[in-house]
C-alpha cells in the first residue's frame, strides 16, 4: 500500500511535468513553428508604443533569444525557487512558487491563483454535494420504479440537463429567480464564506443548483443504470433471503455496489471543476479560477493562462490519485500493487 | 391446515411476459418432514429453482402470478403478508445458492454476512454475533475461523465459500433449508465434502431439506425422496428407491441414462436425452415430454393431444404418463435397465 502510493506519487509528479513540457510547448514552441519571433513576444510584454530597440532589449532580457531548453527550465526553476523579471522598466520580483508574471496586470501569477481558489472551492464544494446527494437519490428511485412516471419523468430532465449547458441554464435561471421573483442572488454578488456564511451560501445558491443540475443529471442516470445492475446480481438475492428489510436490501447492498464507478467519477469531475467551472463562473460573474482564465484568454496574457492552466492539472492529477486509492477502499477486492 | 411440516399443494407460478405466459411452475404438489430430505430434479428450465424462490416468497416481485397453497408448520405463505413472510425467511426457512462466489457480497467480510444474517432475527449485540459466526465457521469446517470470520469471499476457495454460504443459511438454526445447486459450482472432490456435510448438519439440526439439482448422483447421495420435475410440472414422485431401483418415466429414465458411472465401461457411451427442454411459454400439447420421448408412438395416440395425470402407481409413487403401466414396467425391466447394467 505504501509502496503503491509512493509510486503513484512519482507517476503523479511526471504526469506533471508532462503536462508542463505540453503548456510551455503550446505556448512558446508552436507560436516559434508558425512564425512567431521573439521580439513579437517581447512586444506584449512592453506595450504599443516601445521603440524597435526597446522592443529587442527586452526580448534579449527577459531570454527570449534563448533555446527553448533553456526558457523552459528557467521557468521551471521559478516554480521552486521563484524568479525574477527585467523588462525595461525595472526588475521584477516573483517569489516561489512562481508561475509567471504578468505584465499585463504587473503582477505575479500565483497570489492570482490563490486568491480566486476560495471562490471556485466554494463552488465546487456546495454544487458537488447538491449534485450528488440529488442525482443519487433520483437514480436509485428511478431504478426501482423503472418504468414509472417518476422515472420516465425523472429520465426526461436529466436527459435535458445533460443537454444543456450551463450558460443556457444558468441565464434562465438568473432571470426567473434573481431579476423575475428576486428570491436569489443577482449575478456577481458573491460574498466570502469568513466574512458572512449565510450570505456565502445565498450567493451561491444559483450558481450551484445550475452545475449541480448539469452534473446531477448524469449521476442520476449513472446512479440508475447502477442499481438495476446491481438489483439483480445473486447477492441481493441472497440479502432478500435472509430476511432482510427491502430497504435495507436496497441501501445496504444494493448502494453499496452500485456506488463504487459514482465514487470513481465523482472525484474526477471534483478534480476538474476544481480547476475552474467556466461557463458557471461566467454566467454568475463569480470572481473563481475559470473566470480568471477566461478573462486571461481574451487579454492573451500569457504567464497567467500557463499557471492557470498547470494548476488546473495539478488538481485533476491528483483527484486521480485519490479516486484509485478511494477505489481500494470502496471496493475490497481491489488490490493496490 | 396441514398436518405436514411443508405441504405445497397445486403451487403455480406463472410469468407475464411480453412473448407470453411463462408457466415456470404449473400444478406442483410435494410434502416433507422434519430431518427429512427432498430432492428436486430436472433440467434447466424445468422450475425447480422458481419452485424454491416461491417457497420463501422472492419469485421475482409484482410481476409473477402465484397461486396454490403452501403450509410450512401450519401457516399458509402463498396468502399470507410480504411482511409475515419476510419475518420467516432466513429464521424459519433459509437458503443455499448455487454459486456462492455471486450469492455473496463482495464488498462485506464473510462474517460481516453471517452476523447480519443472526441479527435480524435475533436481537443480540455485534461481540455475540462474532462469536456465533466463529462458532458456526468452525462448524461447517472452516480452518481458523476466528480469523477468516474477518475475510472477503474472494479471499476464500470455491469449497470453503460454500461452507461459509451454508454457515450464513444454518445462522439462525432455520427448520426449513433449501439447497439450490449446492455443488454445481464445485470441484467433484470438494461436491462430496460439500455433501457430508450438509448430511451432518441435516442430522444436527433436524431440519427438513430440499435438494435442487439436474444431478441424480447428487440426491442419490442424500435424499429420502424425489420430485423428478418436467416443463413445470412433476412428472414423478416417490422415494429414493422407487426412482432409482423401479422408475417408470421415459424421462427419468433418460436422466439415469445420462449419469456418468464408474461401474461403466469407458468405451460405452452415455444416452443422453435427444432435444431439448420445452420451451415454458409454448409447452408441447399432450404431455410436455413427448417430442423427445422414444416411447411416444405407444401411448395409443394420446400424447400430443392430452396432457397425462400424475397417477400413483404404487404405495406413493407417483407418474405422469400415458404409457400402461404393465408396458412402463416392462420397458424398463427388458430394455432400459439392462442397458444401464450392461457394463
Amino acid at each position: 500500500m505504501v509502496t503503491y502510493i509512493i509510486r503513484r506519487l512519482i507517476g503523479a509528479l511526471l504526469m506533471l511535468a508532462v503536462v508542463s513540457m505540453v503548456t510551455f510547448s503550446i505556448f512558446f514552441v508552436v507560436p516559434r513553428l508558425a512564425g512567431v519571433t521573439a521580439t513579437d513576444f517581447a512586444n506584449r510584454y512592453v506595450g504599443r508604443a516601445a521603440t524597435q530597440e526597446t522592443v529587442v532589449a527586452v526580448a534579449n532580457k527577459l531570454g527570449l533569444n534563448d533555446p527553448v531548453v533553456v526558457q523552459y527550465a528557467r521557468w521551471i526553476k521559478g516554480i521552486f525557487v521563484g524568479a525574477e523579471y527585467d523588462y525595461g522598466a525595472g526588475v521584477e520580483h516573483c517569489p516561489a512558487p512562481c508561475f509567471g508574471y504578468s505584465f499585463v496586470t504587473k503582477n505575479p501569477v500565483w497570489p492570482d491563483l490563490v486568491d480566486r481558489m476560495p471562490v471556485t472551492l466554494s463552488l465546487a464544494a456546495g454544487a458537488s454535494i447538491i449534485w450528488l446527494l440529488a442525482g443519487v437519490a433520483v437514480g436509485v428511485l428511478s431504478a426501482l420504479k423503472r418504468g414509472s412516471i417518476f422515472d420516465r419523468t425523472a429520465m426526461v430532465i436529466a436527459l435535458s440537463g445533460v443537454s444543456l449547458p450551463p450558460f443556457f441554464t444558468g441565464l434562465i435561471a438568473l432571470s426567473l429567480f434573481s431579476y423575475g421573483l428576486r428570491i436569489t442572488a443577482p449575478g456577481g454578488a458573491y460574498t466570502p464564506l469568513t466574512e458572512n456564511p449565510a450570505e456565502w451560501a445565498y450567493s451561491l445558491i444559483l450558481p450551484w443548483l445550475t452545475l449541480a443540475f448539469l452534473n446531477a443529471a448524469a449521476y442520476a442516470r449513472l446512479t440508475r443504470a447502477g442499481m438495476l445492475e446491481t438489483m439483480g446480481e445473486d447477492y441481493i438475492r441472497t440479502a432478500r433471503a435472509k430476511g432482510l428489510r427491502e430497504s435495507t436490501v436496497i441501501t445496504k447492498h444494493g448502494l453499496r455496489a452500485a456506488l463504487t464507478p459514482i465514487v470513481t467519477i465523482f472525484g474526477l469531475d471534483v478534480g476538474i471543476l476544481l480547476g475552474g467551472a467556466i461557463l458557471t463562473e461566467n454566467v454568475f460573474s463569480l470572481p473563481g479560477l475559470g473566470k480568471y482564465a477566461t478573462q486571461a484568454i481574451s487579454t492573451q496574457d500569457l504567464p497567467k493562462i500557463m499557471g492557470f492552466t498547470m494548476l488546473a492539472a495539478f488538481f485533476i492529477v491528483m483527484a486521480n490519485l485519490i479516486v484509485d486509492l478511494l477505489y481500494a477502499v470502496v471496493d475490497p477486492r481491489v488490490r493496490l500493487t | 391446515m396441514s398436518e405436514h411440516f411443508l405441504d405445497v399443494r397445486d403451487l403455480k407460478i406463472h410469468f407475464p411476459t411480453d412473448d407470453g405466459l411463462v408457466r415456470s411452475v404449473d400444478g406442483l404438489s410435494f410434502k416433507l418432514e422434519r430431518g427429512r430430505t427432498l430432492g428436486i430434479v430436472g433440467e434447466s428450465g424445468s422450475g425447480k429453482s422458481v419452485t424454491s424462490l416461491g417457497i420463501l416468497g422472492l419469485h421475482k416481485g409484482g410481476r409473477a402470478r402465484i397461486s396454490g397453497e403452501i403450509w410450512l408448520d401450519g401457516e399458509e405463505l402463498v396468502s399470507a403478508s410480504p411482511e409475515h413472510v419476510r419475518r420467516l425467511r432466513g429464521k424459519k426457512m433459509s437458503m443455499i445458492f448455487q454459486d456462492p462466489l455471486s450469492a455473496m457480497h463482495p464488498y462485506f467480510t464473510v462474517g460481516a454476512q453471517i452476523i447480519e444474517a443472526y441479527r435480524i432475527h435475533n436481537k443480540v449485540t455485534k461481540k455475540v454475533a462474532r462469536k456465533h459466526a466463529v462458532d458456526l465457521l468452525g462448524r461447517v469446517g472452516i480452518p481458523q475461523p476466528e480469523r477468516r470470520v474477518d475475510s472477503y469471499p474472494h479471499e476464500f476457495s470455491g469449497g470453503m465459500r460454500q461452507r461459509a454460504m451454508i454457515a450464513m443459511a444454518l445462522s439462525c438454526d432455520p427448520e426449513l433449508l433449501i439447497a439450490d445447486e449446492p455443488t454445481t459450482a464445485l470441484d467433484v472432490t470438494v461436491q462430496a465434502q460439500i455433501l457430508d456435510l450438509m448430511r451432518d448438519l441435516q442430522r444436527d439440526f433436524n431440519a427438513a431439506l430440499i435438494i435442487i439439482t439436474h444431478d441424480l448422483g447428487v440426491v442419490a447421495e442424500l435424499s429420502d425422496d424425489i420430485l423428478v420435475m418436467y416443463g413445470g410440472k412433476a412428472i414423478e414422485y416417490g422415494s429414493a428407491e422407487d426412482i432409482f431401483e423401479r422408475p417408470e418415466h421415459p424421462y427419468t429414465w433418460g436422466l439415469l441414462g445420462s449419469m456418468p458411472r464408474l461401474d461403466r465401461e469407458p468405451t460405452e457411451r452415455l444416452l443422453p436425452i435427444k432435444g431439448s427442454p420445452p420451451s415454458l411459454i409454448n409447452v408441447p400439447a399432450g404431455c410436455a415430454f413427448h417430442p423427445r420421448c422414444a416411447f411416444e408412438g405407444r401411448t395409443g395416440g394420446k400424447a400430443n393431444t392430452e396432457v397425462p395425470d400424475l397417477v400413483e402407481t404404487e404405495g406413493g409413487h407417483l407418474v405422469r404418463c400415458h404409457l400402461p403401466r404393465e408396458e412402463r414396467r416392462a420397458i424398463w425391466a427388458t430394455e432400459i435397465k439392462p442397458n444401464l447394467e450392461s457394463a
